[in-house]
């Protein structure tokens, strides 16, 4: 549901010799009445709830001192723009943010006087497209659809000229040359798109040790070794090379965004492998940040505490893949890490990272069943459900919030519960969190006098690799049915996982 | 442009606009000649007309046009 509201309501009523505080009463006023239309409309549907912010459709009154007059037609505007983002904040509304967009492209590509006169159009139908751009990207990252790594290219690119042939102190990067600093400008925004949460890869036709030199012995460097979580340079074919990164990082191939100054590398890439996002880079490096940026690949509705440290997360994932590389086996590697698992009913202060990661798993996710914000927070004390969110940890580190798993009452027979979802992130695959968390959800559903459950596997072409999960986990068929599987309570037979309960807080809640 | 050509363009915009293949418009035709051609319509076709002609109507205008008869003389005035 999309909240379009105009400001010009706000503005007539305070009158320009208002002080600071008369001009917050009457704009929190404004912004409680929203606030009540949001809790409405959670009410009556359980639907996703967008706000659009306040586009400056003011003229200046008295120019530039417009900024030094609360109670100046700008300044409320402004004032009612900060107080919604601060109830959108706390209320979980997705922000549709077209005053951000109408002052980078000029109020002129967004409002039109004369539409405003003939039809109250406060959007001028020529920005429409991009009014429909700017949506269509919140409601993908919504359902997951963001990018979630960016792939670099190296000379050209993250810096100038050829390293293979010019050398570590003949490339062009840092400050003292306009040049150097347009590549050190890209740098600058991925490692800041790093510390938000998404990851980088290298993917440059180089001599590996020439390349890895560069980011180690580089005085002007920013990104280092350590920020790439996918490191390939070597001569071959880079079509194949970002396929190879996706399979490191465990990552669909569509979830890549290729940047590349060489534009017979882009039409390469685009032409054998059309799902991965290829911006069309300007001649111009001063142009490259803007331009990876007006695309809005990485578009997101939250920032969790798992986007913070999801590059360390990375980082502990190779330490951890060494040491099952040095292991005798997997048991013994699985024993060494001294695993535990935090788990409960769905948390209030998990909730961003809950939507999040159903939203984005696309792989270990049994019936990629996608939930708005506010179906996921009607779940939080739902006493006929069983939400259950599963955090592991291991003598590496946190893995975070991993994994999540929604069962609800049957419509024909209570003590029956069905997995209408289940999630779990890649990072954890192989660590047998599956069986302990199926173990967890039995116990807490016998607690409930649950008899059995019904679950659902829904083919797609990502989720193949857990295509065999229910029978693993002593799940029998459904007569005459393919994707639905059963399992009697009675009969569970608990599997050894390696992973001990760090903490019990399952609720009995209602009997089911 | 002839006006009569004008016309025929304005026909093609409305039929999109409206979804409707059943229209034809004269010089003579007035909105409520035209069922769902409301007010919101209006504006989307006077938009629809400004792009396709790259022509700009002042606002009296839109709001005094008699008919569509009107909307093509003025358009042909601008684009002389």
């Amino acid at each position: 549901m999309l909240f379009s509201v105009t400001a010009r309501e706000a503005i007539t009523t305070v009158p320009l010799t208002a002080t600071v505080t008369e001009v917050d009463e009457t704009t929190a006023r404004f912004i409680g009445e929203l606030r009540s239309l949001w809790r409405k409309a959670r009410e009556n549907a359980n639907a996703a709830i967008m706000q659009q912010t306040f586009i400056d459709i003011t003229e200046p009154l008295f120019g530039s001192y417009d900024r030094l007059v609360p109670g100046a037609p700008a300044r409320i505007v402004a004032r009612l723009n900060d107080q919604l983002c601060d109830a959108a904040a706390q209320d979980g509304i997705l922000l549709l943010d077209v005053a951000r967009a109408s002052e980078r492209d000029g109020i002129d590509a967004w409002f039109d006087a004369g539409r405003w006169l003939q039809g109250k159009l406060e959007i001028a139908p020529q920005a429409a497209p991009l009014y429909g751009d700017i949506v269509a990207r919140i409601l993908a990252a919504q359902r997951g659809l963001s990018k979630k790594c960016l792939v670099l290219d190296l000379d050209n690119t993250l810096w100038g000229g050829v390293i293979g042939d010019d050398g570590l102190e003949g490339i062009v990067l840092g400050e003292g040359s306009a040049v150097g600093e347009a590549h050190l400008a890209l740098q600058h925004y991925a490692k800041q798109l790093k510390e938000r949460g998404v990851l980088l890869a290298v993917c440059s036709k180089n001599d590996a040790g020439i390349a890895e030199a560069a980011f180690r012995e580089h005085p002007e460097m920013v990104l280092r070794r350590s920020d790439i979580a996918a490191f390939v340079a070597n001569w071959d074919d880079k079509v194949e090379n970002l396929k190879l990164i996706a399979t490191r990082l465990n990552i669909g191939v569509d979830s890549l965004v290729f940047v590349d100054d060489n534009p017979v590398e882009r039409a390469r890439v685009r032409q054998s492998l059309p799902m991965i996002a290829v911006p069309e880079l300007p001649a111009d490096a001063a142009l490259y940040v803007r331009c990876l940026a007006d695309a809005g690949y990485f578009e997101a509705i939250a920032f969790t505490p798992e986007d913070r440290h999801r590059a360390e997360q990375y980082a502990a994932n190779a330490e951890r893949a060494a040491l099952l590389g040095s292991a005798q086996s997997v048991d013994e590697f699985l024993r060494g890490l001294k695993m535990s698992v935090l788990f409960g009913p769905f948390a209030a202060v998990d909730h961003a990272r809950i939507v999040q990661l159903i939203n984005k798993t696309n792989q270990f996710n049994t019936t990629t069943r996608r939930y708005t914000s506010e179906e996921i927070a009607n779940l939080i004390n739902l006493p006929s459900a069983l939400a259950l969110q599963f955090r592991l940890l291991d003598r590496i580190g946190d893995n975070g919030l991993v994994s999540a798993m929604i069962l609800r009452p049957t419509s024909d027979d209570e003590g029956v519960l069905e997995i209408e979802n289940w999630v779990m992130s890649c990072r954890v695959f192989g660590r047998r969190l599956e069986f302990e968390a199926m173990s967890i959800a039995v116990e807490a559903a016998r607690q409930r006098g649950v008899k059995a459950f019904i679950a659902e596997y829904i083919a797609t072409p990502k989720n193949h690799v857990i295509s065999a999960l229910y029978p693993s986990l002593g799940f029998a068929a459904v007569e005459g049915s393919a994707t639905r599987w059963f399992l009697n309570l009675a009969d569970y037979a608990v599997q050894n996982s390696y992973i001990v309960r760090a903490r019990a807080t399952i609720h009995a809640g209602a009997a089911g | 442009m002839t006006d009569e050509e004008i016309l025929t363009a304005f026909t093609r915009i409305l039929r999109d606009l409206l979804l409707d293949d059943s229209i034809v418009l004269t010089m003579e035709t007035r909105r409520e000649n035209i069922p769902h051609w409301d007010s919101f319509n209006y504006v989307n076709f006077i938009v629809a007309v400004e792009i396709k002609f790259g022509v700009r109507f002042k606002v009296a205008d839109i709001e005094s046009f008699a008919n569509v008869g009107a909307i093509v003389a003025e358009t042909a005035k601008i684009l002389t």
